[in-house]
């Protein structure tokens, strides 16, 4: 008669003391929790698309105004910047195999370069915003008050090129964060080959940063 | 676990994909000092394509991961790629009189050009191109 | 049916230890408002969003009495332009949206899976708050001033007009992350928390609803999420890109509002049409016809929705070559549904029908929804939207879609898990009266906006010429028989919570399991973990309901 059954939980079985109790094993946990990530992954990209549709779509109405705008960015320190990302990504992925092969010295020792090479692309950042700040090649009408020569449209190409790095900055930033309290959890010892879920979804977080900066650099430095 | 890359060491593999990833931004800085014309785009953006499947693939495990996974991405990218397509549709088969940004376009040259002529009035050589349609 | 019962009191307390139902697990404030328990999550959902629906509810009925007369009636144009706003804004964003999934899903998807919880109940909670902050700012936008803007926020008119439009946005922009969490939460939740030996194909039709919804409100929303800083930018400081005064393009904003807002007319029915699929068969007594047609469907409905926005904006100014082929997509979209109505009405045919107050609601959503559906396809078709784009057609087409779809499939569902819910049954009688005037009610008040459409009243306009008054008083009469009807059944509802908890675990024969587990089920929902054995929408040796 009865549409189900029911299993009796095996209350003897070895727990995991990471392991939900909503959840029957902890695989399936840690397969739900990628997806998790991937999802919200997913939604970042749709974030960050609704700037780079916007990026391109002004592009199409000022063609002239980018072409001149871009100019004023330093490709070296974009490209220095991409190679450090790309840097960090690969330290990351170190720490993420690390924490699987319970290697714990080389988890924290990848985990700090990450952060060092996060930090170092903020400060490279700095120093680009602080040259265009003193330019007067601000976001928004409200603020851009560069004076030299220019094609009209130059503005809008600055309020993007604010936005995008400004939203990526945050996520740096955000990344950061994650990242100390995650080493805080590594000299804690609390991840092994058998749980390190957290390293690896801050893995994912932190390789999508670096993929939305592969975009990003081409379009906003390399335009011509 | 589910680890479906199994617990080997990949420090070869990572460290390969990190040089190809430096060796592909080198290359795109290159590039970009070439005049390839309107190409130059798609240059940059197909070698930072193939950058991002390898930092997707690679670092990522999407490789060895679930299928789920890479759909998922997968569609984002999908649904990105609409939204920018109907949008650029719109945008370069519209009427253009219609926008009128160029109407703001031309305002803004005839303001910036009394003001060059009140500042230095041989300054003539800087003429925005108002016909850049 | 008794000796059913009897087996349900028995699996739960073979377990060995005594388990109490949800409702009576710590009924302390901290209890509730620290809970990561989905049923009570959604409870919390479903007082809010019951709240919104009130609130909203009160706006109409005053826009409607406003539109009695042809000049002033109660209140002022300005008040009239923020009250339709606001009406607009909250049912959208404060009720329909969260209504289905955030509230009922929330409560019946897990138990329909076999499942204990959500993948993430502290996101879930999470959400929970997200909303409570953007209803709050919401309600701070309308303390502060109000918006006159409707709730589609157009640019040049939103860059330009004062009032709390800013804070508005971003209550939206925070909403967003309320809808994008509970998405994550249940396409994690439906791939992995599945009972042992469900598989795709043994899911309730609910659950596939609810999976293509998850992945409208994941891919679209961070787009609304985004127009919405944008728009809050161009306001504030000028980005230069919607704002035409500053070389920005109008009907760019359009179509970054649209490409999240029209599948989010998806995420509202959706849910709606699972609900159907779950009602229809169990109180036809009848296997589910077609049960891959409809799952289908519904993803197919999903993805379509990505690909017609641009019918919104027919009249915008947008280029006559996309014009063309949005209007040509948006015919796909008639396809799915007319699957499904299809379906349901199959389901149906020699089923062995019991019209409890959930089915009268479901056949109710057949006809108005049918109505809806294919209003909606005059309007994609362009030279048609050129004569009927922004006029009371239009407005009666959504209300047909969103109120006689949604609503209504929402209080089927409502009536349906009400006894899973709070254990309890509720007053059949009065239930069906307040469905008798509600689909009367309805009737009156929007077809009548359909002539008035079509006759040339334009829609959000506070005076209207003599001619179109003998209407508008007819559609006014309506929705206070409308009033009435929710009046009623707000009473019956309250008054069945104070009664004994009556209700069987398995009141009206329906066979997915969330009717295995107690009403209210237990704080775990089911004592150990439950086993499909056999599909879903299988009626044979199923009784047919408790008083049959």
């Amino acid at each position: 008669m009865s549409v189900v059954e029911t299993i009796q939980h095996d209350h003897a079985e070895v727990h995991d003391p990471h392991q939900q109790h909503h959840f029957a094993t902890a695989e399936q946990q840690q397969d739900a929790s990628k997806i998790g990530m991937w999802l919200f992954l997913v939604t970042e990209v749709l974030l960050f698309g609704g700037l780079f549709v916007g990026y391109i779509v002004m592009q199409g109405r000022f063609p002239e105004a980018w072409k001149s705008a871009h100019h004023h960015l330093q490709r070296e320190l974009g490209a220095l910047n991409t190679v450090v990302l790309l840097v960090s990504s690969f330290t990351m992925v170190m720490a993420v195999q690390a924490a699987k092969l319970n290697r714990r010295k080389q988890l924290i020792g990848n985990l700090w370069v990450t952060i060092i090479c996060a930090f170092i692309f903020l400060i490279v950042k700095y120093f680009e915003y602080s040259h265009k700040y003193h330019e007067g090649l601000l976001p928004f009408k409200a603020f851009y008050s560069y004076t030299g020569p220019q094609v009209p449209g130059e503005f809008h190409f600055f309020s993007f090129y604010f936005m995008m790095t400004g939203l990526h900055g945050f996520h740096i930033l955000g990344g950061i964060a994650v990242m100390l309290w995650i080493l805080k959890r590594a000299y804690a010892g609390e991840f092994t080959s058998q749980y390190y879920t957290p390293v690896d979804l801050i893995g994912l977080y932190w390789h999508l940063v670096d993929l939305i900066w592969i975009y990003l650099f081409p379009l906003l430095y390399l335009i011509s | 676990m589910s680890s479906h890359s199994s617990h080997h060491d990949h420090t070869k593999l990572y460290a390969t994909t990190l040089g190809g990833l430096l060796v592909l931004t080198a290359i795109t800085v290159a590039a970009s000092y070439v005049n390839f014309g309107s190409a130059n785009i798609v240059v940059a953006m197909f070698i930072a394509t193939i950058k991002a499947s390898l930092v997707a693939m690679i670092f990522m495990h999407l490789k060895d991961d679930k299928p789920v996974n890479a759909v998922i991405f997968t569609s984002s990218l999908i649904f990105l790629g609409i939204f920018l397509g109907f949008c650029l549709l719109d945008a370069d088969s519209r009427d253009k009189v219609v926008t009128g940004h160029l109407t703001w376009v031309e305002e803004q040259d005839r303001e910036e050009a009394k003001k060059k002529a009140k500042m230095s009035p041989a300054a003539d050589h800087h003429a925005p191109a108002a016909e850049h349609h | 049916m008794a000796d059913v019962i009897q087996q349900q009191v028995q699996t739960a307390t073979i377990s060995g230890h005594h388990e109490v139902d949800y409702l009576s697990d710590g009924n302390g404030i901290k209890d509730w408002l620290y809970t990561v328990d989905h049923k009570r999550i959604g409870i919390m959902y479903l007082i809010l969003v019951l709240t919104a629906f009130l609130a909203g509810g009160l706006l109409a009925m005053a826009i409607r009495l406003e539109l009695l007369t042809p000049a002033r009636t109660i209140m002022d144009a300005e008040t009239y332009n923020r009250v339709f706003t606001l009406h607009g804004a909250i049912m959208v964003f404060l009720f329909i949206i969260p209504s289905i999934p955030a509230a009922l899903g929330n409560f019946v998807l897990p138990l329909m899976l076999g499942a204990k919880d959500v993948a993430f109940p502290r996101l879930n909670l999470a959400s929970f708050y997200i909303y409570v902050l953007g209803a709050c700012m919401m309600l701070g936008a309308i303390l502060t001033g109000g918006v006159d803007t409707g709730w589609t926020f157009y640019t040049p008119y939103s860059t330009s007009t004062s009032g709390s439009v800013a804070l508005t946005t971003m209550g939206v922009f925070v909403l967003g992350f309320s809808s994008i969490f509970t998405g994550i939460n249940f396409i994690a939740t439906i791939h992995k928390m599945r009972a042992p030996g469900m598989g795709w194909f043994e899911m309730p039709l609910f659950v596939w609803g609810m999976y293509s919804t998850a992945v409208i409100q994941v891919l679209a929303t961070p787009v609304l999420g985004i127009t919405m800083v944008l728009l809050v930018l161009e306001r504030a400081f000028g980005i230069g890109i919607f704002d035409p005064r500053i070389g920005g393009d109008p009907v760019l904003f359009q179509h970054f509002f649209w490409f999240y807002s029209h599948p989010a007319v998806y995420i509202m029915i959706l849910p709606g049409m699972a609900i159907i699929s779950e009602v229809i068969p169990t109180f036809s007594h009848r296997t589910i016809f077609g049960y891959r047609g409809i799952a289908f469907s519904s993803v197919a409905i999903a993805l379509v929705s990505f690909i017609v926005w641009g019918h919104h904006m027919f009249t915008s100014g947008q280029s006559q070559l996309i014009n063309g082929v949005f209007s040509f997509l948006t015919f796909i979209v008639g396809i799915p549904s007319g699957i499904k109505v299809f379906n349901w009405v199959a389901t149906m045919y020699q089923g062995r029908i019991t019209l409890k107050a959930p089915m009268l609601f479901a056949i109710s959503f057949l006809l108005l929804f049918t109505i809806g559906g294919l209003t909606g396809l005059f309007l994609g078709s362009l030279s048609v939207d050129i004569h009927l784009h922004d006029t009371y057609f239009v407005v009666a087409h959504f209300h047909y879609v969103m109120m006689g779809g949604t609503v209504i499939a929402f209080l089927a569902g409502l009536h349906y898990w009400w006894p899973k819910m709070f254990g309890r049954m509720y007053n059949e009688k009065l239930a069906a009266l307040s469905c008798a005037l509600i689909f009367v009610g309805f009737n009156v008040t929007f077809l009548t906006q359909f002539v008035l459409g079509s006759r040339g009243m334009p829609r959000r306009y506070y005076n209207y010429l003599d001619q179109f008054q003998p209407l508008h008083q007819f559609s006014t009469f309506g929705s206070w028989i409308l009033g009435l009807g929710f009046f009623i059944m707000l009473g019956y509802l309250l008054a069945s919570l104070r009664g004994p908890k009556n209700a069987p675990a398995d009141p009206w024969g329906g066979t997915t399991m969330e009717w295995q587990a107690l009403s209210p089920p237990i704080t775990h929902n089911f004592s150990g973990t439950p086993v499909l054995t056999r599909a879903p929408y299988d009626y044979r040796n199923v009784p047919q309901g408790v008083d049959k």
